[in-house]
């Protein structure tokens, strides 16, 4: 496709460390004199990441916890900033435009949470939730301001006749469309849902992905859909990401990563989905646990579970590199054939 | 036929509030035989984990259970004084939670909690108790027992909390064992490592399961048979396959059919209309004529349990039963 991206990371990465106060640090140089060793615990949450995204893509990014699926997710909505790299909206990157511009960039990248319950504030009333960002900068004005409101809540499937009720007053399914109607009522262009159904009951997880469905044509919205859920992924997504402590280990469009998966970590990712199709199976499981990110293995981080690791798997962390067109993964058993 | 491990009768458990009478479980029946494994499914707020609560006796005034019958091995639990049901809790029938964090004591290592939940119920040694409780420890799949039994529980990954929680409920090798969403909060390789422990101590020791989740595909892999809630009732009941692919209950039908790999890639899911509804404001009949397609007068009327086709109980007037070709 020759669409520039919307979105495109560069060589990001996020570290995560323990900062210290002045009485820390006077005592960490203290220790220092003596010699005694100090481990530094620098969480590596993502690492060296690159991804872009067209206008009008979903992409899904899945992963287990822990993985780094989240962080990625806010150094894309521009909430938190990366430690290495870049982070660029529609080619300019946001960290060197100047403070006006920056802003525009960011309200045009917006965020749905996970936790319905968690991300509204209990104190404001539906209409201060959603009204009080496309207030504040500017994009309706108090005279239009009714209208517009009831329409960004009826887009998002909520009565308007509901707006002067508090959060709480809502069930689960209704606060995440409270959540669908904030991120939207600043006009943007890119959504992240940070495991936006994953709180939600089966019924009514069907009807909030229809919404996003509806949302993306009506709206020619881009997606970056983080998940733990396969089949959720499946199911939205053009692409997804498979990650694994921090390192993005496949990507492909969404019918080759579910036909055919090429990284052994997604392979037995796949294999333990469980499905409704399958019955009275056997599970069998990955062995061990995700290693803990403060102590990643060296070399490719799944080769202590991975049932074909060889020796060069231990010494030497694989690139993403194409194995097909548009299918790239990270994986040394590529190199062999 | 033998008696089956548990069988569950026209069971109510009320909750009486401020606000009304919370019916939480209302006239809810079942059985399950040993070796089998139930799945009891529905979503948030059907009345599952309080089912599963009264079996073990663990309902908290204003609830209490207002009528029915509990019968393991034949013995009514709803009526067993509190001492003989704290010899069967933990011993005969278990039960694991959703979070492990809530059923282990933060500031007591494993060794006390397990040697404590052995000697409770087993004339044993000190030694002994301990022996069992690594062996139990080993058995779920925790490596080198012998260390981790030393551990607190926030030593532990979620996984490996649950795994001791489970290893915690098999200590006695219970006849029944109530499993309320265990995976829920797990990653999906975790997941897979619980349910093939809780397999093999289906098969190894003709423990019978009752499995509660809001999650279909976990059920499909798992489950015998399948007892759907919906509103404090079981609306369908049946053998695990048969309900899979012939749901008769729109709610079943509804429910199967918003899953996302049972739709077209990209095309709009299937989807229930409306939410569920409060228990305290539950409308007549039907509860759940407000939501579907089939609706009709005669649903205002209560729908009592059918077999529109055999093995199979249903709540419903107008259940989807193919008409024969």
């Amino acid at each position: 496709m020759t669409t520039a991206p919307i979105i495109e990371l560069r060589g990001v990465s996020k570290r995560f460390g323990p900062t210290y106060d002045a009485a820390a640090r006077v005592a960490r140089s203290i220790a220092r004199q003596f010699g005694t060793a100090q481990k530094n615990e620098v969480v590596h949450a993502v690492d060296n990441v690159d991804l872009s995204v067209t206008r009008g893509e979903v992409v899904g990014l899945v992963g287990e916890s822990g993985c780094g699926k989240s962080t990625l997710g806010r150094m894309v909505a521009g909430i938190m900033p990366p430690s290495d790299g870049e982070v660029r909206f529609k080619g300019d990157d946001i960290v060197e435009l100047p403070p006006d511009r920056a802003r525009d960039a960011k309200l045009k990248v917006q965020m749905i949470f996970q936790d319905p319950y968690a991300s509204l504030n209990p104190r404001l009333r539906v209409e201060d939730i959603v009204g009080e960002a496309p207030l504040v900068h500017g994009l309706v004005k108090r005279a239009d301001f009714d209208t517009y409101l009831d329409a960004q809540l009826r887009r998002a499937g909520l009565d308007p006749g509901y707006r002067r009720r508090y959060p709480h007053q809502f069930s689960g399914g209704q606060r995440q469309r409270i959540g669908i109607a904030r991120a939207l009522a600043v006009q943007p262009e890119f959504l992240v849902c940070d495991e936006a159904v994953a709180a939600l009951d089966v019924s009514i997880q069907a009807q909030i992905l229809n919404l996003f469905m509806d949302l993306r044509r009506e709206l020619d919205l881009t997606y970056l859909f983080i998940s733990h859920d396969l089949g959720v992924v499946e199911h939205l997504s053009d692409r997804v990401l498979i990650m694994y402590l921090g390192r993005i280990v496949e990507s492909a469009p969404a019918e080759e990563v579910f036909a055919r998966p090429n990284h052994p970590y997604t392979q037995a990712l796949l294999a333990e989905v469980p499905r409704i199709e399958a019955r009275k199976r056997r599970f069998t499981a990955i062995k061990g646990e995700i290693p803990s990110p403060l102590a990643a293995p060296p070399g490719c981080h799944f080769h202590p579970r991975c049932p074909h690791a060889m020796p060069r798997c231990s010494q030497e962390a694989p690139r993403l590199r194409e194995i097909a067109p548009g299918h790239r993964s990270a994986c040394h058993l590529n190199d062999r054939s | 036929m033998t008696t089956p491990t548990l069988e569950v009768r026209n069971l109510r458990t009320h909750f009486f509030t401020r606000a009304g009478v919370v019916k939480a479980v209302d006239d809810v029946s079942f059985t399950i035989a040993s070796g089998r494994v139930l799945g009891l499914v529905g979503e948030s707020g059907s009345g599952k984990t309080v089912t599963g609560f009264s079996i073990i006796g663990l309902v908290d005034p204003p609830g209490r259970i207002a009528g029915g019958a509990i019968l393991y091995q034949g013995q009514d639990l709803a009526k067993l004084p509190e001492r003989e049901m704290r010899a069967l809790r933990g011993n005969r029938i278990a039960m694991i939670f959703q979070d492990p964090m809530m059923t282990l004591n933060p500031v007591l290592r494993i060794d006390t909690q397990m040697i404590e939940a052995v000697q409770a119920h087993a004339k044993v040694s000190h030694a002994e108790a301990r022996t069992r409780a690594r062996d139990a420890l080993g058995m779920v799949g925790i490596p080198s027992p012998d260390e981790r039994l030393q551990a607190y529980p926030h030593q532990f990954s979620g996984g490996m909390r649950q795994r001791v929680a489970i290893a915690i409920a098999l200590l006695h090798h219970p006849d029944l064992l109530i499993a309320d969403e265990p995976t829920t909060a797990l990653d999906v390789t975790i997941q897979a490592q619980i349910l093939a422990e809780v397999q093999k101590l289906a098969v190894n020791y003709g423990t019978a399961l009752i499995w509660i989740t809001h999650d279909l595909s976990v059920i499909a892999g798992l489950a015998d048979e399948i007892a759907v809630m919906y509103a404090g009732r079981i609306v369908e009941t049946g053998a695990a396959d048969a309900v899979l692919d012939r749901p008769v209950h729109p709610y079943t039908h509804g429910l199967i059919g918003s899953v996302p790999s049972r739709n077209r890639r990209g095309e709009k899911l299937r989807q229930i209309p409306g939410t569920t509804p409060s228990l305290l404001r539950l409308p007549p009949g039907c509860a759940f004529r407000t939501r579907c397609p089939r609706a009709d007068a005669a649903c205002e009327q209560e729908p009592l349990p059918s077999q529109p086709v055999p093995e199979r109980t249903v709540r419903c007037f107008h259940p989807l039963v193919a008409v024969a070709a």
